[in-house]
């Protein structure tokens, strides 16, 4: 993952992630990926929309710096906190990918121990963080003892608690039924309106990808391009009203639009 | 969540549960107190000499009078299942962390282990025991027999943790040494535990092939050569009482092993869940 070189263009300090002819390749021969740009700005919320396989999930692991692209460059700003155990990036995956053998507490506080935070100060980063994900009540539970839900919100509360400027979320809800999402999604459109971090969300859906982004990144089917680029004017903060409004339904007409080239000559569309 | 519904299995314990459960215990009884009654009364109804088979009571008889040297020789076989048990434990697990640091060593080292495990220890006894002090060739026997297990659980338990939860490590820049004790160890627990069980009987397997291997010719005084010894002066209701001990130590080691890994694993991981949860 590279910082930001010493650019000479003047835009770069608003930035939090610039993609710039990003490809990436597997061993196997296929390209998953690319070229790709893309430029996120600090505080954005930016989905990307695309069908399954279309390298969504490989440019968020690419960003996170979790693989290493092909060709190309990815470039993240660096923290902006100087507390030690500052990170640039939290991580959501699709799965809620917890700690089976030990309590929610201790799930949150992996990051923590990791970059040898200080026992009080982590104590108090981890209070602070579960409540905002509503569970300070189940501090000590154990995984298996939570629903999906629940499970879905450790996991969001423990990418928050080194207090990251960019959130990247792999599918998070998609496992959820119908009720939990939504309710998720506008605990998460509170949390970015109270922290302002620069949210990276991969979706398949065009309803969810609409009610919470500023921004949408249609992608094309294997190899992964951008397809359309399409601004979520809606004022804030957006509720149940702006789900059941005529403007909502005409964001999502004018996304599907833009998304149906995608999944044309798949076998399924 | 609320919106989750309880699945059909989740049903409240019935009497019929209750009843099968008392079954499971009452049903292995009946059918050993049937074989022993069985057994007792052809050896009375036909009256064959003990020398030849012995009855139930006659080995329990046999049992209590030669208690002082049988239980030595149980103590002196348990401690030797105990070293080789501690032995592969600490070996195995050790050679499995090893290869999971160094892929370079474990394609040098594994075919080896193979190998030792594949020639049945009762052909490598005899020959250990040239070599060997007795007492070190008995555990090195209960050694081979019983670390394998061990190694190949602990190998696949390391090679088993979720990939996104590595990634997450890696996202963090967690160390080795962290990826190792917060990461790897604990997700490999269940399989570590599940090759202790099986090591923990096999140890005790190695150690008695090893006494039978030294034979009378040995100066050990473990139960296997208890037996040994007994059959050659044909004193069969200790060779019996000798082996119902062996059993009986197995059982025992096996039982304890298994609450070790209920007592570690209880709180989280599946094998270790009732029905209802």
């Amino acid at each position: 993952m590279a910082e930001f070189a010493a650019s000479n263009e003047t835009d770069t300090a608003d930035l939090a992630v610039r993609l710039r002819g990003v490809t990436k390749v597997y061993d196997n021969g296929v390209v998953a990926l690319g070229p790709f740009d893309l430029d996120v700005r600090k505080g954005e919320f930016v989905s990307l929309l695309g069908p399954s396989g279309c390298g969504k999930s490989t440019a968020l692991r690419l960003i996170a710096g979790l693989n290493a692209p092909s060709s190309g460059s990815v470039g993240v700003a660096q923290s902006s906190a100087a507390a030690k155990v500052a990170h640039a990036i939290g991580f959501v995956f699709q799965e809620p990918t917890l700690m089976p053998w030990t309590t929610v507490r201790e799930n949150v506080r992996l990051p923590l121990t990791i970059k040898h935070a200080a026992a009080t100060d982590a104590d108090t980063r981890i209070d602070k963080t579960l409540r905002q994900v509503g569970l300070a009540e189940f501090a000590g539970a154990y995984p298996r003892q939570l629903s999906g839900g629940m499970k879905m919100r450790v996991s969001l509360a423990r990418a928050l608690v080194t207090d990251p400027d960019i959130l990247l979320m792999d599918e998070p809800f998609a496992a959820l039924d119908e009720i939990t999402r939504f309710r998720l999604n506008n605990d998460l459109l509170a949390l970015w309106r109270s922290l302002r971090k620069t949210v990276i969300f991969v979706t398949h859906s065009v309803f969810e990808s609409v009610y919470l982004s500023q921004r949408i990144v249609v992608m094309t089917a294997q190899p992964g391009r951008i397809a359309a680029d399409i601004r979520i004017d809606a004022p804030e903060p957006r509720g149940e009203d702006f789900r059941t409004s005529v403007a909502y339904a005409g964001y999502c007409r004018e996304v599907s639009n833009a998304l149906a080239p995608s999944y044309a000559g798949q076998p399924d569309s | 969540m609320s919106a989750l519904a309880t699945p059909p299995s989740a049903e409240p314990p019935t009497r019929d549960s209750y009843g099968s459960r008392a079954l499971r215990i009452l049903l292995p009884i009946a059918v050993l107190a049937a074989g022993i009654a069985v057994w007792e009364l052809v050896v009375r109804v036909y009256d064959i000499q003990p020398y030849v088979l012995p009855g139930p009571s006659a080995v329990f008889k046999t049992l209590i009078a030669d208690w002082p040297v049988l239980s030595q020789s149980l103590l002196v076989t348990l401690l030797t299942t105990l070293e080789g048990f501690a032995a592969a434990a600490i070996g195995g697990i050790a050679l499995a962390l090893l290869f999971n640091q160094s892929k370079w060593l474990e394609v040098s080292l594994f075919p080896y282990a193979v190998i030792l495990q594949v020639t049945p220890v009762i052909a490598i006894a005899p020959l250990l025991l040239i070599y060997l002090p007795q007492q070190t060739a008995v555990i090195v026997c209960a050694w081979i027999v019983a670390f394998f297990p061990v190694l190949s659980n602990t190998t696949l338990g390391l090679n088993s943790v979720d990939r996104n939860l590595a990634g997450l490590f890696r996202l963090y820049g967690a160390s080795r040494l962290q990826t190792l004790v917060l990461l790897k160890l604990p997700s490999a627990l269940p399989y570590i535990l599940g090759g202790l069980r099986i090591a923990g009987g096999l140890s005790l397997i190695g150690a008695v092939v090893a006494e039978i291997a030294a034979g009378s010719a040995g100066a050990g005084s473990g139960l296997a050569y208890r037996i040994a010894e007994s059959g050659y002066r044909l004193n069969i209701p200790r060779m019996f009482a000798a082996l119902l001990l062996l059993s009986a130590a197995g059982i025992v080691i096996y039982g304890l092993l298994a609450l070790t890994s209920h007592l570690l694993l209880r709180r989280w991981h599946e094998s270790a869940l009732g029905k209802e949860n």
